[in-house]
């Protein structure tokens, strides 16, 4: 499936900030990774560690935190809160609705076990 | 701003930062760096480059997705033999590791380039691009991506196309639209394929088809179709010269 290609995409990513911020290992990585993505998180957790393996992020926690689908009805104006297969209006029963959340993939943060140096602040 | 120590820490990304002892600073120096990108944002750029080299040549690219076997790779000769001759057609056959359904595109006197996934489940855009520097655009005004047989992996990566379409075959059940949100949601037209099987398989309901595609919030026209017995092909056939007139509209409003 294609959450390995996602991970070898994230190892870029992550990859890049450890060295921009000279960083020795990568400790945790945090991912928002919505219903409506088409990424499955387990099957991300599985995929990370063969992708990560010989990496600077080879140790790395991964944390992946799912967002509930909400739509806003683009008739009635109410926000709900939905299953991903059905993105009708709770108000009005349309199906005029846009994603307000629930279809992200997106890496929020990571943390960085950086080389002993002096704070410069 | 500091990036190495911390010193750009904002309201937004402090939450990161503080309250779990484990996301604190510690003495051996530990940062935590908020990003917010997404995962594809490599792909979508690669994506974009796609989309402006067809926007230049006039091309309209269309994404067929759909499960193994929908019928995608007929539906394409069906769709050369009625308009090969009035415009240009080009084919990326992304589907199987044989050259089998490019050589079926290619007897046809159609260019198509087959794409070897190797065992990867769905194109993405850098695939496209290497293929783009193999096919002569020139004189195409449709070009045609087959992708890989799969109805999950593919919808997540854009390839630069302008148009998705997703096909649904009549053996596959009407309930594929509830299971597959994310493909399904992402088409600009949903073809029910192999209507000929319909009146063998009674079960299929192309309403329900389409009540579970208006679940998925989706506007996206539905047409239900045979390949290989040419029945409502015009429908497609239609749909396919409205778009590229009005993909040729829009690059001249651009311009
Ligand atoms: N009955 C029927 N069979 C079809 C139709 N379109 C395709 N098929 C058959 O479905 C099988 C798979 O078709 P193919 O075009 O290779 O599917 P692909 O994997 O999506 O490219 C082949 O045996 C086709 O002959 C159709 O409209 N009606
Ligand atoms: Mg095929
Ligand atoms: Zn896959
Ligand atoms: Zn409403």
């Amino acid at each position: 499936m294609h959450e390995y290609a996602l991970c070898v995409a994230l190892l870029e990513q992550v990859e890049q900030l450890a060295e921009q911020h000279q960083a020795q290992k990568v400790d945790r990585i945090l991912l928002e990774v919505g219903p409506l993505s088409g990424a499955e998180p387990e099957l991300l957790r599985h995929a990370w560690p063969l992708a990560a393996a010989g990496s600077v992020a080879e140790q790395a926690e991964l944390v992946i935190e799912s967002s509930a689908v909400v739509v806003r009805c683009t008739r009635c104006g109410a926000r709900s809160e939905v299953p991903a297969n059905r993105l009708l209006c709770d108000q009005c029963g349309s199906f005029q609705t846009r994603i307000l959340s629930g279809d992200e993939m997106v890496l929020c943060s990571v943390e960085l076990l950086k080389r002993e140096q002096e704070p410069c602040a | 701003m500091c990036d190495t120590c911390g010193c750009n820490v904002t309201p937004a990304n402090r939450h990161l930062l503080e309250g779990d002892g484990k996301l604190a600073r510690t003495k051996e120096g530990r940062e935590a760096v908020t990003v917010l990108k997404g995962l594809l944002t490599e792909n979508d750029h690669q994506a974009a480059h796609n989309r402006a080299h067809f926007d230049r040549q006039g091309v309209l690219a269309i994404n067929l997705m759909s499960s193994p076997g929908a019928g995608k790779t007929t539906l394409l000769e069906a769709t050369i033999d009625a308009l090969g001759k009035e415009c240009g057609i080009a084919v990326i056959e992304g589907d199987l590791e044989t050259e089998n359904d490019a050589q079926r595109i290619r007897q046809k006197g159609i260019e198509a380039l087959q794409i070897t996934t190797g065992s990867a489940c769905h194109l993405d855009a850098h695939m496209i691009h290497s293929a783009l520097h193999q096919l002569d655009l020139s004189g195409i005004d449709l070009l045609f991506i087959e992708n890989v047989g799969n109805l999950v992996c593919p919808a997540s990566f854009d390839l630069g196309q302008h148009r998705n379409v997703t096909l649904l075959s009549v053996p596959e059940g009407d309930d594929k639209p509830a299971k597959y949100p994310v493909i399904f949601r992402a088409a600009d037209l949903v073809l029910l394929t192999k209507s000929d099987l319909l009146r063998w398989l009674g079960d299929f309901s192309p309403e329900r088809a389409e009540h579970h595609l208006r679940h998925l919030a989706s506007d996206a026209p539905l047409l239900s179709l045979s390949a290989t017995s040419g029945d409502n092909l015009d429908a497609w056939l239609g749909w396919l010269l409205d778009e590229m007139k009005r993909h040729r509209n829009e690059l001249r409003g651009e311009t």
